[in-house]
């Protein structure tokens, strides 16, 4: 695979340029690593997994008591809101020991010296994870940033008993997606299979990662911006074509009109993730059980290989002063089968960890979906193609050009290749204004 | 350089014996900024400082090398004036403070128009459940704009809107409240229907406060209930309409709570809409704390000469009136 050996090089150069500031940092870091601790050890974790303190009980009461390590849960707000506090109180020297942080976070916050390299702590769990999601944490070098918690495979949701009424069938291919959009359309002109949501850019994002986009790689010391690639390019157009002639919907997606749209049959299909059940009880409740998981659509037939929504790792920050403490408790949380168990239970997420994934938490599918008894099992074998993602440090700025451009342009149902280009050009510039390298 | 001279008891004990000795009259002079202490104190901690260490933030920039991973990669350095020409010359922050003025352009007459108008109401003679209604009015002003937001954006939004459904039954057309113009009104309405109830208290408390003999005066001209209103009411109750109109400015500049909660439900609210959601967007969105606070300098100076500049006019306007 062509891919591999570019990698393989980016990770190369990335090592190189991390290794000498590694070697920079020693001095001042291995002061106040764990190892010359000595009594009990207490740790504040930043996350906003719901249920995660009872989840941390079990480490206080366990392995925790007899390492004489005690963690404290602070409840957080989400994704990109909580990524902004970590680089504040970064900035003041005072960030918690650990944070939760999505992957596409994990750039940014590397770049601001935020994470530690936990990668002696925490080397041995590598072979609990697929490579792809590993790789998103060391960011293709020699360090490891973070330990995956969660991941998002996507799917494709649909109402079953709506797409026989309508005589539709399940898309295994995107033409075949726009067809039954088409279909449909013709069959019940008020109905829509779906929308294009310009309000949620992670959608986006793992569509393009499942058409083989990389939007952010690295030659030398300057990051290639790769938003307009072919196969992102082919991602917007499909979408933008479709909005075009009206196939599919164009308003947001998680409004009040949205869950009813879901709730009353009038949108009857989702691209999603692994994590729909949740939101669909929520949304869609009247129509528990009339729903059915498919892989998503593939751009070629024959292929199976999806993208990510969602997921999130355990990191340690630069500022804790017990770093193999703090990893020590991450790769616990993340790996011990215990700990995912009750992660799976009270938190509702969906592991990292291959194991976990086929452990007994996962034997029953989800309440929601009770009518398909092999939910988990079939998530198991989406999540194993999920393709490599490529990351960058202004992810953030990306995301907000999207919902802006997107937005305005899925509102006029106009170009969404001018969007795009939109997004690169804000992309490239916000970088090249930071002063990083860029390669044109 | 304070004297202990200046706080014996004999000192004081002198002072009500004719003239005050100079030392007490110093202390005299001194009082005034004693007890200013400690407001100037909370001033400085919590109001001067963190302006001046925005404007200090301004004037920095993070220049990043390479490929900016690892330590040591950032550094802060000094931008001069890089960041208040990058916001000036952003049509964003142009674009969104021309939003934001066509939408004052309707809140501000609208919701001062309305409050004046239900304060004469109320204060005219005939009206009955005044009580009642004052509160009524003025119970909107009670609920968070938030949640004022979200109330409305609900019944904005055509599959889960009562007024829609009623519209749908009447065969009536539908219009789309949260794309175009009709996102201006939709907003406004927002603003006027939460502010005008404390807007109208403040207009109406001035017009209690005008002497009956005053009326009664008018009156005996032969003035009636309306001409009362315009040649009497309006005119004596000016400092408070300037005052609201002022006040209005202000809010209208820093709209955020409104459109940012209306954004996830419309394509046509953007991240950048109004001024200060740009602003929020750079700092906390982008992590560009440099520029935002570069661009809320502007904003404050902006806001500053607008709304004092519009006083000035005003009480110049005024003191015209008196001379006359």
């Amino acid at each position: 695979m062509p891919y591999t050996k570019h990698r393989r090089l980016v990770g190369t150069a990335v090592a190189v340029t991390l290794g000498a500031s590694a070697l920079a940092a020693c001095g001042s870091s291995s002061d106040d690593d764990g190892e010359a601790r000595s009594g009990p050890v207490s740790l504040t974790y930043w996350t906003w997994t719901p249920g995660m303190d009872k989840v941390v009980d079990l480490w206080n009461k366990g392995p925790g008591k007899k390492e004489q390590i005690t963690v404290t849960v602070k409840k957080q707000a989400s994704g990109d809101t909580l990524v902004t506090k970590i680089l504040t109180a970064h900035k003041a020297g005072k960030a918690p020991d650990l944070v939760q942080a999505e992957y596409q976070a994990l750039p940014t916050l590397v770049s601001n010296d935020a994470l530690a390299d936990i990668g002696d702590a925490v080397g041995d769990a590598k072979s609990r994870f697929a490579e792809g999601v590993w790789q998103q944490t060391t960011l293709g070098t020699d360090a490891v940033y973070a330990v995956p918690q969660d991941i998002g495979p996507m799917m494709f949701y649909y109402r079953e008993d709506l797409f026989k009424e309508y005589g539709l069938t399940v898309p295994a291919t995107w033409d075949e997606f726009a067809e039954t959009a088409r279909k449909l359309k013709k069959a019940a002109p008020d109905k829509d299979l779906t929308t294009f949501s310009a309000n949620d850019s992670g959608l986006f994002a793992g569509l393009a990662q499942q058409a083989g986009a990389r939007w952010w790689t690295t030659s030398g010391d300057r990051w290639k911006v790769g938003i307009d690639d072919e196969a992102t390019k082919k991602v917007a157009e499909f979408w933008g074509g479709l909005v075009a002639e009206g196939a599919v919907d164009n308003q947001p997606m998680y409004t009040p009109a949205w869950n009813k749209a879901l709730n009353t049959g009038k949108q009857i299909a989702w691209v999603s993730a692994v994590w729909a059940p949740g939101t669909l009880t929520t949304a869609a409740p009247d129509t528990k059980g009339k729903w059915a998981m498919a892989p998503l659509p593939q751009w070629t037939g024959g292929e199976s290989s999806t993208g990510s929504w969602g997921g999130s790792s355990t990191a340690v920050t630069t500022d804790s002063a017990n770093k193999d403490a703090a990893a020590k408790f991450a790769a616990w949380l993340n790996t011990d089968g215990e700990a995912l168990n009750a992660l799976a239970k009270e938190s509702g997420i969906y592991p990292a960890s291959t194991s976990a994934q086929l452990s007994g938490a996962f034997t029953n599918p989800p309440e929601y979906f009770a009518n398909q008894p092999d939910f988990y099992d079939k998530a198991a074998d989406i999540a194993k193609t999920t393709a490599p993602s490529a990351w960058g440090p202004n992810v953030n700025v990306a995301y907000t050009t999207f919902k802006d451009a997107f937005g305005a342009a899925a509102k006029n149902k106009s170009d969404f290749t001018a969007a795009l280009d939109a997004m690169q050009r804000d992309t490239v510039a916000d970088l090249k204004k930071q002063g990083f390298g860029v390669a044109e | 350089m304070s004297s202990p001279a200046r706080w014996t008891p004999h000192g004081a004990g002198r002072a009500p014996h004719g003239r005050p000795s100079p030392p007490a009259r110093r202390r005299a002079r001194g009082a005034p900024y004693l007890f200013l202490v400690p407001a100037a104190l909370l001033f400085l901690l919590f109001f001067a400082l963190p302006i001046g260490y925005a404007v200090w933030l301004s004037f920095r920039k993070v220049r990043v090398s390479g490929l900016g991973l690892g330590a040591g990669a950032r550094e802060e350095v000094w931008a001069g004036l890089e960041n208040y020409t990058g916001a000036l010359s952003d049509s964003e922050l142009l674009n969104g403070a021309l939003r934001v003025l066509g939408y004052g352009g309707i809140v501000v007459p609208v919701m001062l128009g309305l409050a004046l108008l239900f304060a004469l109401m109320l204060d005219s003679e005939r009206v009955r459940l005044a009580p009642f209604t004052r509160l009524a009015i003025f119970l909107p002003y009670a609920v968070p704009g938030v949640v004022a937001a979200l109330l409305w954006g609900f019944l904005y939004l055509p599959d889960v809107s009562p007024f829609f459904f009623v519209l749908d039954r009447l065969g009536l057309p539908q219009p789309d409240l949260l794309d175009g113009g009709p996102l201006y009104l939709a907003l406004s309405n927002i603003a006027v229907w939460g502010g005008t109830g404390f807007n109208m208290i403040v207009i109406y408390t001035a017009l209690r406060a005008i002497p009956a003999e005053v009326y009664e005066a008018a009156r005996l001209d032969g003035a009636g209930p309306l001409q009362i209103a315009l040649r009497i009411k309006i005119p004596m109750v000016a400092p408070s309409l300037v005052l609201t109109f002022f006040f209005s400015i202000i809010a209208t500049l820093q709209v955020f709570s409104e459109p940012t909660t209306l954004k996830p439900l419309t394509n046509s609210v953007s991240t950048t809409w109004s001024p200060l959601m740009k602003v929020y967007q750079d700092a906390f969105g982008n992590g560009d704390i440099h520029a935002a606070a570069a661009q809320a300098t502007i904003i404050a100076l902006v806001t500053l000469v607008l709304s004092f500049g519009f006083l000035r006019a005003a009480s110049r306007r005024t003191k015209q009136e008196a001379a006359r």
